[in-house]
């Protein structure tokens, strides 16, 4: 026991550190994933986003596959994760960071390591690994469809995937989870921020949508305010320098600004 | 060692802990003793930077908690035993904690059967963990880092009688080897029984502080009283009270103002035969209900 | 005497509006519940102030149809949310247990829970009328002009019905789910994208084209605002009704009531 070594009891008693390391930054994301999986909760989410990845692809490959007018490329599979991964990888982010609050465990976690920013760092770190580990799974699904599409489809197999989409791809995922996680942070309560967060997704484009169409002067501030709005060129990958403008300032608003005083409020919350 | 200096948390206007300071030695079990909502978590949240204090500071063995590497491994904190997800079992809440730790597996293995959970009972979910269970693993948790501090909160709270008796034995161990040992309670016979020194709060203010016998002495010159049965109660009271003590009748024997030894003594005079002689335990309770009488929910005095 | 059995002879059950006074209270009673309710009153004020600016500064035309149809959008996104968290706080928060340990006639708590729901959405109506009827005001002062009235009784018919069937559809997915997240997402999905989804199956599968109106229990709402509806309209509203309402409600009904609580 360690205590064995400790010197006489009395005043003046001090604990001895200097034999102990930090908690390296490693070993916290190593078990913030397992975290992120050892729950049935947890568990199911990320099985869920899985298996909605590959059955809204066998629903379009089927469609693909019936319908004479339809035809479908490498790219077209990938685009379908519209209707998967990027509803659910935002999610994935928000309860990473949450669920520590509505089950309390951030007492625990705290006492463990004191160090908060180190904590939230290695929570970002795994929403970026999990969503690295989606679009990995999208491109594998989407290949294995592509494949079959070739040999049940009379429809020639185009394997359409440049370093720009992929890339635009990759980064898109990627926002989404941080966006997700910025909201959740900013409102560390799960409800809040999920609704926060499809809100934002499904109403708002609508909303700037018919203000722009309605307001000259807005539609011409809509590209840096509207995040989704900006994102639009990274999907067809024509982003020009005033698109990354666009990009940045809007992602400012929506993603940097939330985090950043989500994190303040983390850093500075007494953990009940 | 911990020591808190002039601690003070305010919420709003209401002052939960008011200037709290005290040391927990090195090989001293200390109990911190209060009515509900007396401060003591709070105290012990401050301690582990869980909650920021509006003032004073608290260090453990001479650092801020904040400052302590890897601080799980130097100190055990037990705060709420239910904060933890339902959704994991008893295991894999012991097994994160070891790896946030860098423990090996077997360790976990080891704090299960420590605190006499079965392996099946560590495979259940949190969910379905009894009150007594859920402390215990807490417990478990606490002791993973084989820490030389212990910061436990109400540790008591759900034990059934065997397990209260273990977590004494091993409480007093932990300190008898040189380890630093603090707990909560609101239930003066539980501290009473571990705690080499003790900490009386009452509305967020420290009202006593001292071993058993200093407190006792503290109060009124440390008066005792004797509980005594005898096979004939009347004979033994005539003595009694023909010696010039006061008795009272109490439960199925008398209740004395004096030492055991006195009653003893008159009762062999007396030629009376006894079935019971003991101290009547009273005074450090009457103590505890008298200092904190302000803050008590039911005034007793 | 030693009573060997309970006398009940005294003994009322607890009557179902004391339980549906009970259950609104706890909607608003704590910081979550409050907040809700709180954030879509000033959603549709915000709403409707941007609303008012924007067709002022634009000189365009502003009825009291118009005003109460912002109003509508605005609460339809959030009164699912309420329908979702009447059911699920239940369960997340543990208190389930003491609720039936006091009421353990469970379908009596959950109909209470959907009067509940009821009368929030009608309040919510209320606000969203009141905020409107202020909006056109407004409007009509700073341009001096009279407030145009026109509000057909048909849009409010259907602006009552679909903002009862929005919360029932949350209410119906949180019994099923019980638990707020899922309860959340799944709704997100099923009232912003589905609708997508169909639409885009229609266009690509011919066979698809004839089916989707049985099940979009969303369009087959809106023609309620053309009303009145054909026979057939009728019976599309009816078919995706019990789809997306009918059956989530009765398994989930089925599982709270065989539901261990804990
Ligand atoms: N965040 C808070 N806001 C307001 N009051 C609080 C807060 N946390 C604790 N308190 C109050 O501080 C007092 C001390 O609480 P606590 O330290 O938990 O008492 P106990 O001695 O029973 O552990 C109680 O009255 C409690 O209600
Ligand atoms: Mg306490």
């Amino acid at each position: 026991m360690s205590m064995n070594s400790m010197a006489a009891p009395g005043l003046g008693h001090s604990l001895d550190i200097s034999g102990t390391t930090p908690t390296p930054f490693a070993r916290l994301v190593r078990v913030e994933v397992r975290k992120a999986y050892d729950t049935r909760s947890g568990l199911w989410l990320l099985i869920s986003t899985a298996a909605l990845t590959a059955v809204v692809m066998v629903i379009q490959l089927a469609v693909g596959a019936t319908q004479e007018d339809v035809s479908l490329t490498y790219n077209s599979f990938l685009t379908s994760t519209n209707f998967s991964i990027a509803i659910l990888l935002p999610v994935i982010g928000i309860l990473l960071l949450t669920s520590e609050w509505s089950q309390r465990t951030a007492m625990v976690s705290f006492s463990l390591e004191p160090r908060r920013p180190h904590v939230i760092l290695a929570k970002l770190t795994v929403g970026v690994l999990l969503a690295v580990a989606a679009v990995v799974i999208a491109l594998v699904l989407a290949a294995l469809c592509n494949v079959i599409y070739g040999v049940v489809s009379s429809d020639p197999v185009v394997w359409n995937l440049e370093a720009a989409r992929l890339g635009g791809f990759l980064l898109l995922q990627l926002i989404g989870m941080l966006t997700g996680f910025a909201f959740a942070a900013l409102l560390l309560n799960s409800p809040a921020a999920i609704v926060f967060y499809m809100v934002y997704t499904f109403v708002l484009p609508g909303l700037f949508g018919i203000g722009a169409a309605l307001m000259d002067w807005f539609d011409s501030v809509r590209p840096w305010i509207d995040f989704n709005f900006a994102q639009g060129p990274l999907v067809d990958a024509t982003m020009t320098p005033e698109d990354w403008a666009h990009f940045a300032v809007s992602g400012f608003i929506w993603l940097v600004l939330p985090l950043a005083i989500g994190v303040w409020r983390v850093l500075r919350a007494e953990v009940k | 060692m911990i020591q808190v200096e002039g601690l003070t948390r305010k919420y709003g206007s209401f002052t939960a802990v008011d200037d709290v300071s005290f040391v927990c030695q090195p090989g001293r079990v200390t109990g911190f003793l209060g009515p509900n909502g007396a401060g003591k978590t709070t105290t012990m949240r401050v301690m582990v930077g869980l909650t920021p204090p509006t003032a004073g500071r608290v260090t453990i063995g001479g650092h801020l908690y904040k400052d302590i590497p890897n601080p799980g491994r130097h100190v055990g904190v037990l705060l709420d035993a239910s904060a933890q997800h339902a959704g994991r079992t008893g295991r894999e809440i012991l097994e994160i904690g070891a790896r946030t730790m860098g423990l090996p597996a077997t360790r976990v293995d080891e704090m299960i059967e420590l605190v006499s959970l079965t392996p099946q009972e560590a495979k259940r979910r949190l969910r379905n963990y009894s009150l007594g269970m859920k402390q215990r693993l807490g417990i478990a948790h606490a002791l993973l880092g084989d820490p030389s501090v212990l910061i436990l909160d109400e540790p008591a709270n759900g034990l059934d009688p065997a397990g209260i008796r273990w977590m004494r034995g091993l409480l007093k161990g932990y300190a008898e080897r040189g380890g630093t040992v603090l707990l909560s309670s609101h239930l003066l016979h539980e501290v009473e029984q571990i705690a080499d020194e003790m900490i009386l709060i009452g509305n967020g203010r420290i009202v006593a502080q001292g071993d058993k016998k200093s407190l006792l002495a503290g109060a009124d010159g440390g008066k005792a009283s004797t509980l005594v049965t005898a096979l004939d109660n009347t004979a033994l009271a005539d003595a009694l009270t023909a010696k010039g003590f006061t008795v009272a009748s109490a439960g199925e024997g008398l209740r004395v103002e004096v030492e055991p030894v006195e009653v003893g003594r008159t009762a062999l005079e007396a030629s009376v035969v006894l079935t019971d002689l003991r101290a009547a335990e009273g005074g450090l309770e009457d103590l505890f209900l008298e200092l904190t009488a302000e803050t008590q929910r039911e005034h007793t005095a | 005497m030693t009573a060997a059995t309970l006398d009940l002879g005294d003994a009322r059950p607890i009557p179902f509006h004391r339980l549906v006074s009970v259950e609104l209270r706890k909607s608003y009673d704590t910081r979550a519940g409050f907040w809700l309710l709180m954030v879509i009153g000033l959603l549709v004020v915000a709403a409707e102030a941007i609303v008012l600016i924007v067709t002022v500064v634009q000189d365009e035309p502003l009825s009291y149809g118009d005003t109460t149809a912002v109003a509508a959008f605005v609460t339809s996104v959030l009164l699912p949310v309420l329908g979702i968290m009447v059911v699920t706080s239940e369960w997340s928060q543990r208190t389930a247990m003491v609720t039936f340990a006091l009421e353990p006639r469970r379908p009596h708590v959950i109909a209470a829970k959907a009067m509940v729901g009821l009368l929030l959405t009608l309040a919510t109506i209320v606000v969203a009328l009141v905020v409107g009827l202020v909006t056109v005001l407004l409007y009509a002062a700073l341009q001096g002009e009279s407030p145009v009235w026109h509000f057909g009784w048909t849009g409010f018919t259907a602006f009552l019905v679909t903002q009862t069937f929005a919360m029932l559809g949350g209410f119906a997915l949180a019994t099923l789910l019980l638990n707020t997240p899922a309860a959340i997402v799944v709704f997100f999905v099923y009232r912003w994208v589905l609708p997508g989804l169909l639409a885009l199956g229609t266009a690509l599968i011919g066979w698809f084209g004839s089916l989707a109106p049985w099940i979009d229990f969303q369009s087959a709402q809106g023609e309620l605002y053309d009303f009145p509806l054909t026979g057939e309209q009728w019976a599309q509203l009816f078919v995706s009704g019990v789809i997306w309402l009918v059956v989530p409600l009765l398994i989930g009904i089925w599982r709270v009531l065989r539901a261990e609580v804990k």
